[in-house]
């Protein structure tokens, strides 16, 4: 069975975040002058063909350990998942 | 005796595996390219990983060719005590497959820097830095967009406590200021090795630092260290 997964992966909270500082400075120059805290990070969408929701998820989590996030510097979490027609 | 064999990986994107492969070779040793999708070193005495885009950075600097076929081979000649030396995308190559600590994320300025940079010598326990001593002052050139080293406060501390920290960056007289951390790095941090002490990441790329008619030579005492290294092993 196929299923559909997005991954989102984040720089580590306590990590200065210089891309989310490039937007936060171009954001009061169109007007926004109440934005704060932008940080940006990746969203990856990936489609696994396993047996069970279980061994996807399972491996998609280690997927995400080992190559899709940086564990000395990014978090990830694994949002959405749902069943594909076949 | 033959001269020592230094092997230099090329990636798809790698820039600096010719001037890497020159380098050594003006540095008295012998050049020996080697091919990221195979698994061979070719009876390399050292390896570097050198500087570029490979995969054209793409998820994240290194993350890709860390997997590459001939890493495999890298680790485990790493793991066998062979002196393997990473610069610029070779450090991020290193600190991704888990044989650095910590990890290079984009430049505080948030801008690409191209320039020569005074650093400063931690150590003399790595494979560039033998016949080197510490607070020596080396000028070498650095160019990347991502090489802002930084590590969790635990692994921060240990890379200090360890005395794992190879180079700083620093003034000409060798103090280390905000001023001269050429890329915001956690204690103006440029290169540093494992706890063997056989492998070494720097951003500052000595092979282009070799020839005096095109700059400073501040990467000849690195190259004649890590063919000293090489010959050992010869």
């Amino acid at each position: 069975m196929k299923r559909r997964f997005e991954v989102v992966v984040t720089l580590r909270p306590g990590l200065l975040d210089p891309q989310g500082k490039a937007v936060e400075s171009a954001l009061p120059a169109m007007g926004w002058t109440n934005v704060s805290d932008v940080r940006v990070g990746k969203h990856i969408v990936l489609t696994v063909d396993a047996d069970s929701e279980d061994a996807a998820r399972e491996q998609v989590e280690e997927m995400s350990r080992r190559l899709l996030s940086n564990p000395v510097i990014e978090d990830f979490r694994i949002l959405a998942s749902g069943e594909l027609p076949a | 005796m033959r001269r020592p064999r230094v092997g230099v990986v090329t990636f798809p994107g790698s820039l600096d595996d010719r001037d890497a492969l020159r380098a050594v070779g003006a540095m008295g040793g012998e050049g020996v390219p080697l091919w990221h999708a195979e698994r061979d070193l070719r009876d390399a005495d050292a390896v570097i990983l050198p500087g570029g885009f490979s995969y054209g950075d793409y998820l994240r600097c290194g993350a890709i060719a860390r997997f590459a076929p001939i890493m495999e081979e890298v680790v485990r000649f790493a793991g066998a005590g062979g002196p393997v030396v990473g610069i610029c995308n070779g450090f991020q190559i290193l600190c991704e497959a888990g044989l650095l600590p910590g990890a290079l994320i984009r430049n505080r300025s948030l801008r690409f820097v191209c320039r020569v940079v005074d650093v400063r010598v931690e150590t003399s326990l790595s494979p560039l830095t033998e016949g080197l001593v510490a607070g020596d002052v080396l000028q070498i050139p650095v160019k990347h967009g991502e090489g802002q080293f930084v590590a969790s406060g635990e692994d921060l501390a240990r890379v200090e406590g360890d005395g794992l920290v190879v180079f700083r960056y620093c003034a000409p007289d060798g103090t280390v200021d905000d001023g001269h951390n050429v890329n915001g790095a956690a204690n103006a941090i440029a290169g540093v090795r494992n706890d063997v002490g056989n492998v070494v990441g720097l951003m500052p790329h000595p092979e282009h630092a070799v020839d005096p008619d095109v700059g400073p030579t501040g990467g000849q005492p690195l190259l004649a260290s890590l063919l000293s290294r090489a010959l050992a092993r010869v």
